[in-house]
């Protein structure tokens, strides 16, 4: 199976990359540029078809790699 | 630290050990294998994998570079494969009283370990260090204020207040701790004396960008654990090594005082 995990900033974390990029949209006459978060993606395949034994090792992979729990947040997707 | 001696009788400098750990990415270790040779001591460059058994090492350098080209964050591989390999060695080592210092990337290792600040044993990072205010890679001498008061065994040779020349070169040293417990960490910090070095202008004042080159919260450069034997700092006191400032001090002081705790112990 094929999993996704994105991982972003919790809210109230200040992104410099993500005023960075919005800064550099607007000189590029971007006006409408509101807001840039930047995600980090990961597409992960796992062996097995237990979902919830998967969503387990996934959320471990989180705490001991992925992750920094002071900044970040993360979402899981499955992909068939 | 406990009084006495640990290690029964003092140590001849040149019996002291030091093991510079590298992975591929590191590019730090030769400044820092220098930094111990010329003082007298044992260093020995050792790669991760290569590494046999912690105790053998009178104290642990986790030197800067890229660790692991920094993919995921700063020091996040190089942290999860010490943890993966030694992690109930490293916290014996440590509750032993042994030195581990981190310097840039290797400050960005011991916090994505757990082991800085260090206020309880833990398996996950309970800070981080994180990308400059000005999202960029910030490159330049800088000058630090020595804060400590005698608990960090890195800095005991140096005077409190004396101010340093020592450069930077990191992306990502903004020291930050859970949103909730932000102010009761900074607070601990000033109180359990774990503050170690600060960024300050030329007037040795606690300033913004530029002399804060990433944004820290108090300016806060470097930092030690409750115990005083496991410090980090982003600067790299092992390129000022000969760059004395007007009262004789420089870079080389860090390694200098470590060694000499580890002497006296």
């Amino acid at each position: 199976m094929k999993v996704e995990i994105k991982v972003g900033l919790k809210e109230g974390i200040t992104d410099p990359e993500g005023l960075n990029i919005k800064k550099s949209l607007k000189l590029l006459s971007f006006d409408n540029v509101e807001n840039v978060e930047v995600k980090r993606s990961y597409v992960i395949e796992i062996s097995g078809k237990d979902e919830k034994k998967i969503r387990e090792d996934v959320d471990m992979m989180c705490k001991k790699l992925l992750i920094n729990p002071v900044i970040h947040d993360y979402e899981v997707e499955m992909i068939k | 630290m406990q009084s006495g001696s640990i290690w029964g009788d003092s140590m001849d400098r040149s019996e002291i050990k030091v093991c510079v750990l590298r992975i591929e990415g590191t590019n730090n270790e030769d400044e820092m294998y220098y930094a111990f040779k010329r003082l007298g001591a044992s260093p020995e460059l050792v790669h991760l994998k290569d590494l046999k058994d912690i105790f053998d090492y009178n104290c642990l350098m986790i030197p800067g570079g890229f660790s692991a080209g920094d993919y995921v964050r700063a020091g996040a591989i190089f942290a999860s494969r010490i943890r993966a390999r030694m992690a109930n060695d490293l916290h014996k080592f440590i509750d032993e009283g042994w030195p581990v210092g981190g310097i840039c990337n290797g400050f960005q290792v011991l916090v994505e370990l757990g082991v800085l600040p260090g206020f309880k044993r833990m398996d996950y990072p309970d800070a981080c260090l994180f990308l400059n205010n000005s999202a960029r890679f910030e490159c330049r001498p800088t000058l630090l204020k020595h804060e400590n008061k005698g608990k960090c065994v890195f800095t005991q040779n140096i005077p409190k207040g004396e101010v340093m020349l020592v450069p930077s070169a990191h992306g990502e040293g903004k020291l930050l701790f859970p949103r909730e417990k932000e102010k009761e960490y900074f607070d601990r910090l000033f109180e359990n004396d774990q503050i170690v070095f600060r960024y300050v202008d030329k007037d040795g004042k606690y300033a913004g960008y530029p002399w804060n080159p990433n944004g820290s919260a108090h300016n806060i450069a470097g930092i030690c654990n409750e115990a005083g034997n496991v410090f980090g700092m982003m600067p790299h006191p092992e390129r000022s090594y000969f760059d004395k400032n007007n009262n004789g001090i420089s870079g080389m002081k860090v390694f200098e005082s470590v060694l000499k705790y580890i002497e006296e112990k």
